[in-house]
């Protein structure tokens, strides 16, 4: 896997990013990229990622830090003298050429001979598969063939590496999950270097090599989408990826990277230490709604606790069960709908039951 | 016969017509004074009236003398020349500087962008009169006043505002990641300008080139006060002829003035069509 080559192409060295001079957008960001590795900044709006996108395509300045790329700082370096493909949002094709002329742009720019523009623009049409929409205009196409353009535009010119700013963010689901798996074939054909910028974590999860979640333009973590969604290193990442129950409680013991947690709605859940504090602080428990079980005889977890059953959803592959604790907590409990799905009825106290290496301790601020 | 609603009395079918009618008439207000002029500069007599054999569709009382006489009358054509040889430079110098003008003021970073701004539309809005007396006495500082170079630069500075508005019109819909995906794609902030932006503006560009030109042509103040005898131009010529020589010349002038509006009003129309188009395809 690309995650554990980390050689350093792309390096960010303490990276800091202000408009006003006063408060910082990006502070202090510090990542190392594998070359053909696909990394994703993840984040909510205002996070930070685009700034990061940005200052990496030479659109905004950096206000301190360095960004080197296979070892020489860019920082300095005029944004059209960088080498690195960017796809926008917006496609951003030029609407008054055609699709060959706009993959011939960056050739031509680059004084590449005629036969050598006429070759390689037909190879990345044929990539793409639209082989005989060169005629065309961005306007006669579709949104998802206009993005495919957009993406073929930004690597016809072997660019060292690519950025994309949402650019899935414009199309519908259906289309959005054939372009992922787009995306996905040509990287790995081509096996180019990506940042990709999206705030949709199920692109990112799909997708990625490594995913850095920012929130408030600090990297919360960076990990493998396994690791993100399966070992989150925060409170933040933890409800952010995924689906995810959080339960108040304070630390009773700590011994290691485990803790004893006594939740305010009843009773004691032991749970792997992430960020918690010690032994009588304030913290949250999260445990995902699929990781938790009802009531079944004969299996061995570590953790029980008593909820009384609200309401039940019927999802169709799946059911959605909320349960509430003493203190009003609510739970949701994901149960796959086959035969052992348990035949509850409302108002019905239940116990429910996890494993403690699904359970996270994180500090309660 | 206009078809009312069912619920239309009395009093909202008058209302209707009445509000047609003075349609009509405000219409007829503004048009009628220029169309009249048309056929009287097609008058066999010297007068600026219809005559009998006019009124009756003689073939006789009609003739195209006094168009022979624009070409005839070298201080005409010197006239025709010197509008068009000013006109068509003025447009080039205010076309360049406006458009350059609004793409700055259409960037994000540009600070003071408003009273920038106010201060380059300035010439629409004071008074011609004044800008002629300051340039008056500008130019006798530098030697300008009664060259050709002078009135060239007088006309584009008043044609600069209108440049600049239809060209920031055409901008405010222009895409800025356009710009940046020709930057990252290789190619100079000047290259990508000629290549990516002006194609996409070009119609604003050639609305205002020639708002600018209309302007010059028609402008008579400004070379009232800095022209020499050698820089007449129409309004110019057509200003004295009123007072010397009264006689249909000037008609025929004003027609063939009238055909050059009509030629610029329809293109313009064109044009706008066509920018329309262009952003239609854009999303």
């Amino acid at each position: 896997m690309a995650a554990d080559r980390v050689d350093g192409y792309l390096r960010f060295r303490n990276v800091k990013k202000s408009y006003d001079q006063k408060t910082l957008v990006v502070k202090d960001f510090n990542l190392e990229l594998a070359k053909g590795e696909f990394l994703t900044l993840l984040g909510p709006s205002g996070s930070g990622k685009t700034t990061v996108l940005m200052m990496m395509a030479g659109f905004e300045s950096v206000t301190s830090g360095d960004i080197l790329l296979d070892g020489n700082p860019i920082t300095r370096t005029a944004p059209y003298k960088r080498n690195i493909g960017m796809v926008f949002q917006n496609y951003a094709l030029f609407p008054h050429m055609s699709i060959a002329e706009n993959l011939a742009y960056p050739l031509k720019v680059r004084k590449k001979s005629k036969a050598e523009i006429a070759e390689r623009v037909q190879r990345y049409l044929d990539l793409i598969e639209l082989g005989d929409f060169g005629n065309r205009t961005p306007g006669q196409l579709s949104g998802g063939q206009r993005q495919r353009v957009a993406l073929a535009r930004a690597l016809i010119f072997g660019p060292s590496l690519v950025l994309m700013d949402e650019p899935l963010g414009a199309l519908d689901k259906k289309l959005r999950e054939q372009m992922q798996l787009e995306i996905s074939r040509l990287h790995q054909k081509l096996g180019f270097t990506v940042i990709y910028v999206t705030h949709d974590q199920g692109e990112a999860l799909t997708m990625s090599d490594r995913i850095a979640v920012f929130d408030r333009g600090v990297v919360q973590q960076c990990a493998a989408p396994d690791v993100l969604y399966e070992q989150p290193a925060n409170a933040f990442v933890a409800d952010f990826i995924g689906e995810n129950n959080f339960l108040p409680g304070v630390v009773t013991r700590r011994e290691g990277d485990w803790v004893r947690v006594r939740i305010s709605g009843g009773g004691e859940i032991e749970a792997r230490c992430a960020d918690c504090g010690d032994v009588g602080s304030d913290c949250l428990i999260s445990v995902r709604p699929e990781k938790l079980f009802i009531e079944e005889a004969g299996h061995d977890y570590d953790n029980r606790f008593g909820a009384l059953l609200k309401t039940r959803l019927y999802v169709g592959d799946f059911i959605r069960y909320f349960f509430e604790l003493d203190d009003g907590t609510e739970v949701v409990v994901k149960v796959l709908n086959d035969h052992a799905a348990p035949e509850l009825s409302m108002s019905e106290k239940s116990l429910l039951l996890s494993r403690r290496r699904d359970c996270f301790a994180f500090a309660r601020k | 016969m206009q078809r009312f609603p069912d619920y239309y009395g009395f009093w909202h079918r008058l209302g209707h017509y009445a509000l047609r009618y003075t349609a009509y008439g405000v219409l007829g207000f503004l048009v009628l004074p220029i169309l009249v002029i048309v056929p009287l500069s097609f008058n066999v007599e010297p007068f600026f009236s219809f005559t009998r054999g006019m009124l009756m569709l003689d073939p006789e009382a009609y003739s195209l003398r006094w168009y022979r006489a624009i070409v005839d009358n070298k201080n005409w054509i010197l006239a025709i020349k010197n509008s068009f040889f000013i006109g068509i430079f003025a447009t080039i110098l205010a076309t360049v500087l406006g458009t350059l003008a609004a793409v700055g003021l259409a960037s994000p970073r540009m600070p003071f962008k408003r009273l920038i701004m106010a201060l380059l539309l300035s010439p629409m809005i004071v008074p011609l009169i004044i800008i002629a007396a300051g340039m008056f006495f500008f130019y006798t500082k530098f030697n300008l006043a009664g060259t050709y170079l002078g009135l060239i630069i007088a006309h584009a500075a008043l044609g600069v505002p209108f440049v600049i508005i239809t060209v920031t019109a055409t901008l405010s819909g222009f895409d800025r990641s356009l710009y940046h995906a020709g930057l990252s794609m290789g190619a100079s902030p000047l290259r990508t300008f000629r290549d990516v932006v002006v194609p996409l503006i070009r119609p604003g560009v050639i609305s205002g080139a020639m708002f600018a030109f209309v302007t010059s042509f028609d402008e008579v103040v400004l070379v009232l006060f800095l022209a020499g005898p050698g820089q007449r131009t129409i309004p110019r010529q057509m200003f004295s002829g009123l007072r010397e020589q009264i006689n249909p010349t000037i008609l025929a002038v004003a027609t063939l003035l009238i055909l050059v509006s009509i030629l610029f009003l329809v293109s313009l129309e064109l044009l706008r069509r066509r920018s329309q188009r262009l952003r239609g395809i854009e999303e």
